[in-house]
């Protein structure tokens, strides 16, 4: 495969893996909390970095998971003392993710690690990290990774499909049917760090944020079934991928800035032109009388 | 009361630093239609909150049919307030009923053509079988909470908790909603229904509970539901009989 080519399918595996993880995000109202994860994941990181003293995968999706644990566990409780969420959100992701500059800036020093990496992301190198694996034969770690990574958030998802829909529509119907409530969402947010980590070395931080957010508000203006919001927002996380890249090509920029920017414009359509609550769609249908 | 249904004694509870409810004792009777009442912030989604184990009690402890709740969670049907959800959730009617049958489905499995049958055929009894297939969000206030009624139907509980599933409802949802806890107590089911009308509590419940921060009467409506016990439960500044 070309150096092009990886870079895409790279970068497609992001947009479908954070496209699936957002439907959830989005229909439980903790868009925050996968931009603070997103961040403090790099904490995790660099812990699983300073404890292993090497670029692992299994230590830092670990690492990935535990941050993204202590992260959502932080929140809660200070919403518990009272504190409000988008608040409590604010205080505990910068609190960690400093904590994590901090260690990179001072003991990780050289190594594999930076903060512009962690924030942007390099996916124009992914090629270059190969692993030989048998018969696919030499693949880009990243890829490999994510490719993984996207297995286990399809079999998640599925198999605890039902579990998340009802905790996410109607939470107190869940408990009183003897749901988990609590432990389902730590879950999630195990999930979500999961997806996070896997995702991080190919786009960083904050395109991270924009896949897993933005592709699935826009599914959520064509669709009233939970399944094809699924298939949907996938979807448009694969194609910002794909315009993304041509966009950075054509115009000579960065690639997972183009990506992000993607998401954003396939938002902007949907948002004019969705059928149901597009604004065009306002106007020209006259109200329906309730 | 010997074959009390459910038995609460001594529950206290509160959020932060303020106490909403304390010093709860009552039992209930099988077969009863209690109608808790009383004014705004009395403690009434509060007390079936924490009966459910939804909301944690500073003291006091709960029974249900003799047993802690943690035994018996399959035999309680619980419908929240048709406010505290996101309408906008992007699903049908027939698939919210659905899920009132997730706890029998068991991890791991997906509802069967059975189980949608069974949705079908509450929502059918709840007279909405034309709208199994809308999106919940095109459906109006009174339908939304019929769908809700079915939800809570099809679990084929023997003790039903309801928070103001009359609140903001039309007329025919009413009648549909209240002759279904007819036939429901017909049945031999137990239904406490938290309840905001002060003038139909008479003609709609056997049992009332008269709520403000503690039990203030509870008994038979037709001794317990008196001016003198209502005013003692609102205060001075109620609004009664006519005023709407």
């Amino acid at each position: 495969m070309t150096y092009s080519a990886w870079i895409i399918l790279t970068a497609s595996l992001v947009g479908l893996s954070c496209g699936i993880m957002g439907v959830f995000l989005i229909l439980r109202k903790q868009a925050m909390m996968a931009d603070a994860i997103s961040h403090t994941v790099l904490l995790g990181i660099v812990i699983a970095f300073l404890v292993t003293n090497q670029v692992s995968g299994v230590a830092m999706l670990i690492g990935g998971i535990l941050a993204g644990l202590l992260t959502a566990f932080l929140v809660q409780s200070l919403q518990s003392l009272n504190i409000q969420h988008d608040a409590g959100i604010g205080i505990v992701f910068t609190t960690l993710f400093a904590i994590g500059v901090i260690l990179i800036a001072t003991s990780v020093g050289n190594a594999h690690l930076d903060v512009q990496h962690a924030l942007m992301g390099e996916i124009t190198f992914i090629p270059f990290h190969v692993i030989t694996l048998p018969i696919l034969g030499e693949i880009p770690q990243a890829t490999a990774f994510l490719f993984v990574v996207l297995l286990i958030i399809v079999l998640f998802i599925t198999a605890f499909y039902k579990e998340w829909k009802i905790t996410t529509f109607d939470p107190a119907l869940a408990a009183s049917l003897g749901m988990p409530v609590l432990f389902l969402h730590y879950l999630f947010m195990s999930l979500v760090s999961v997806t996070t980590v896997a995702s991080f070395d190919a786009v960083g931080a904050i395109m991270v944020v924009a896949m897993l957010i933005t592709p699935a508000a826009s599914a959520y203006l064509w669709t009233d079934r939970l399944a094809k919001m699924f298939i949907l927002s996938g979807s448009f996380g694969v194609l910002s991928a794909v315009l993304g890249y041509y966009l950075a090509f054509w115009i000579d920029t960065s690639i997972s800035g183009s990506m992000a920017f993607m998401t954003g414009l396939i938002f902007l359509i949907s948002f004019i032109f969705s059928p149901t609550h597009g604004l065009m769609a306002k106007y020209i249908r006259p109200k329906q009388a309730m | 009361m010997t074959n009390s249904i459910i038995k609460v004694e001594g529950l206290a509870v509160a959020y932060q630093k303020n106490t909403v409810l304390s010093d709860v004792n009552f039992e209930v009777k099988p077969g009863s239609l209690t109608g808790i009442v009383g004014p705004n912030g009395a403690g009434k989604s509060t007390l079936i909150k924490t009966m459910l184990g939804l909301h944690p009690a500073l003291s006091g402890s709960v029974y249900f049919f003799g047993s802690p709740l943690s035994k018996v969670k399959s035999r309680i049907g619980y419908v929240p307030q048709r406010g505290s959800v996101d309408w906008d959730f992007p699903t049908d009617a027939l698939d919210i009923v659905t899920m009132g049958l997730y706890g029998q489905i068991g991890w791991l499995k997906r509802p069967t053509r059975l189980h949608k049958e069974q949705a079908f055929n509450a929502l059918k009894k709840m007279g909405m079988e034309d709208y199994a297939h809308k999106q919940i969000s095109q459906l109006s206030g009174g339908q939304q909470q019929r769908v809700f009624l079915a939800r809570a139907l099809v679990q084929d509980a023997d003790l039903y908790f309801m928070d103001e599933p009359l609140a903001g409802v039309d007329a025919a949802t009413e009648r549909a909603i209240m002759a279904i806890l007819k036939e429901l107590i017909a049945d031999g089911k137990t239904v406490m229904v938290v309840h905001h009308d002060l003038q139909t509590v008479a003609n709609y419940f056997d049992h009332v509970l008269l709520l403000n921060h503690t039990v203030i009467k509870h008994g038979e409506t037709s001794k317990v539901f008196t001016k003198e016990n209502i005013v003692q439960t609102y205060g001075g500044n109620m609004r009664w009989m006519g005023d709407e």
